[in-house]
């Protein structure tokens, strides 16, 4: 109950944020900084929680962004609409990954092969057929206003975004504190152990990775919604799979708070190195890999890792004192 | 329905690139045989072969086959020093860290590379670039033809060490059984790090017999690394002569693809394969518990 508390009173004031920001680009940092908590508490939900490692969440993030576009450019269909669409269209191709890797109970280096062939598969097809604009992109036309879900400030993505990470987050914490959550750990932790209790992994993580594509789906739908523009290598690309990954190991691996620890973390970091050697191309993802091997060499359990054994320390050495 | 004189040259160039996938896979097999991990920044330090042939001919004029006698042995040095530095350390007891310590180095050395070498596509010109070798009435360019040929040395070359030497020995009876290897003696860490090594030098092998027929730019090594995944896969994590097999029907696989589907759908075709043998022969990929 504390960390449902404490989920209440961070949402709260994270969504006071627009109130109280008035920079644009202030706001767009903050925006971004959201979003990647987003990707990260998507790919949580089964890297963290459920220890299925995927490369290749674009996979979902890239499904839900091009549904949306496509279903507006080519269609006519509301976004709001392609907001549905594009979530359960990412839960689909998350339910066809899961249901052909798990069956055959594919894990660790599989699973993660896997994932990263099937997001290519679909780079190449969105590369290749017309309906998605292939190599050229997709330009969704600005209209904007709310029912064309293109607010006219930023304050409305904002809230968009901000509604659905809520979401995010809520389930995170229902695994956490769930029969459903605890199986899932189990499956984890000991798969064999798990079978022998009754646990079902196979049904389990396809739970897992069908919760991990919808929020990956939407945070796809919402990119596609901001900037406007998709290409296969933005949609199904690996820049996606990697900060997905990325933001939960560096902020902690299943816990609640992680993922929102590791996107502040990165986008500080990032922020910083623009300022001092400037926007020179492909350094963020330099500085994402450095971080990315440090983290696993020095603290594989992530910051919150770190703090739990920093705060671990302080209690043992304030005990020693009180021994002493 | 193209007829023969398409086809022979088709499967013969088939064959020609698919021994030098099959070397890039042998690299990563014998990675995984003995340490149980897969390497994902192979891709990657093929890629760093592929510049520092580039540099050595651009620089200072030595020729690609020359480069043969300096790039594997430096490659070597790099691997070796990676495992015993950075990958060896990461692991604390599970394989996943691996994975995301390899991943992490692929960015990293990707996105240097992009940095410092540019993101233009270079070629070398050898004044052997466009000669021809006739095969069966194919006419094949030579550097493939050499490619060929020096990728089967390789493999051979690879196999006697694996089956004659100290070291090959010490490398088998780790891959087998871990503890009884430490238990009768055998330094863990260094043969680790010089398995790894290996790998990697047949990737520095490659650089060398692929920049003659071939161009390097910083993703270059994506389109590989992939295709050495689904090799290894296809014959057998693990295995040399299913990856050398391997190598080859991949090979022959994509270029009649090419032919009959065009270059980007014969790619698909690649991945394909893949996800299928992944999904549908679990029985033979799972030897090993991962």
């Amino acid at each position: 109950m504390r960390q449902l508390a404490l989920l209440g009173l961070v949402f709260a004031a994270l969504f006071t944020v627009p109130f109280v920001v008035e920079s644009e680009s202030w706001r767009t940092t903050i925006i971004m900084t959201l979003y990647a908590a987003l990707l990260g508490q998507a790919w949580n939900i089964l890297g963290g929680y459920g220890g299925q490692f995927s490369f290749g969440h674009a996979a979902f993030f890239g499904t839900g962004a091009y549904t949306v576009a496509v279903l507006q450019v080519q269609f006519g269909i509301n976004p709001w609409l392609g907001l549905v669409a594009g979530g359960a269209l990412a839960v689909g191709v998350a339910a066809f990954i899961g249901f052909t890797t798990f069956r055959y109970g594919l894990r660790g280096s599989y699973f993660a092969l896997v994932t990263l062939a099937f997001a290519e598969v679909l780079r190449i097809l969105s590369n290749t057929v017309p309906f998605t604009g292939a190599g050229v992109g997709i330009l969704i036309p600005l209209d904007p206003g709310a029912a064309s879900l293109q607010f006219t400030s930023k304050a409305g993505f904002y809230w968009l975004l901000w509604a659905i990470t809520l979401a995010a987050f809520l389930t995170a914490w229902w695994i956490g504190h769930s029969r459903f959550g605890a199986r899932l750990m189990a499956v984890r932790d000991n798969e064999d152990a798990a079978r022998a209790l009754g646990v079902d992994p196979f049904r389990v993580k396809m739970r897992a990775i069908m919760l991990s594509g919808l929020f990956s789906g939407l945070a796809g739908v919402f990119y596609a919604q901001f900037f406007l523009y998709l290409d296969p290598g933005i949609a199904y690309g690996p820049a996606v799979s990697v900060e997905s990954l990325l933001v939960p190991i560096v902020g902690g691996m299943g816990t609640l708070f992680g993922p929102l620890l590791g996107a502040v973390a990165l986008h500080a970091v990032s922020e910083v190195t623009r300022e001092v050697i400037g926007d020179l191309p492909g350094i963020s993802l330099v500085i994402y890999g450095t971080i990315l091997v440090i983290m696993v060499l020095f603290a594989p359990r992530g910051l919150s890792g770190l703090v739990s054994r920093l705060t671990a320390r302080m209690r043992r050495t304030a005990e020693g004192d009180r021994h002493a | 329905m193209p007829d023969m004189a398409i086809i022979v040259p088709s499967v013969l160039n088939g064959l020609t690139t698919g021994a030098l996938y099959a070397l890039v896979a042998l690299g990563l097999t014998l990675i995984y045989g003995v340490l149980h991990i897969i390497n994902f920044a192979h891709g990657a330090l093929l890629m760093l072969g592929l510049y520092a042939v580039y540099y050595l001919n651009v620089q200072f004029g030595i020729d690609p086959y020359v480069a043969l006698l300096i790039v594997p042995p430096g490659m070597f040095a790099l691997g070796y020093a990676l495992q015993r530095g950075i990958i060896g350390r990461a692991s604390h007891g599970r394989d996943e860290n691996i994975l995301l310590v390899t991943l992490g180095l692929a960015i990293v050395i990707e996105n240097l590379s992009l940095f410092l070498f540019k993101s233009d596509t270079r070629i070398i010109d050898v004044p052997y670039s466009f000669e021809v070798v006739e095969i069966l009435g194919a006419f094949l360019p030579l550097p493939k033809v050499v490619a060929f040929a020096g990728a089967l040395i390789t493999a051979a070359l690879l196999w006697l060490i694996m089956s004659k030497t100290d070291l090959g020995r010490a490398i088998r009876a780790l891959a087998k059984e871990r503890k009884g290897a430490k238990l009768v003696g055998i330094d863990v860490e260094h043969v680790f790090a010089m398995s790894f090594g290996l790998g990697i030098a047949c990737l520095g092998v490659a650089a060398c017999l692929l920049l003659p027929s071939y161009y390097v730019n910083p993703q270059v090594g994506h389109g590989f690394v992939l295709i050495a995944f689904t090799i290894v896969v296809l014959g057998g994590m693990g295995s040399f002569v299913g990856a050398l097999l391997g190598g080859l029907i991949i090979g022959v696989v994509e270029a009649l693809g090419g032919l009959f589907f065009g270059e980007s759908l014969g790619q698909l075709g690649i991945f394909l394969i893949f996800i299928l043998v992944l999904v549908f022969r679990p029985t033979g990929l799972l030897g090993h518990k991962v």
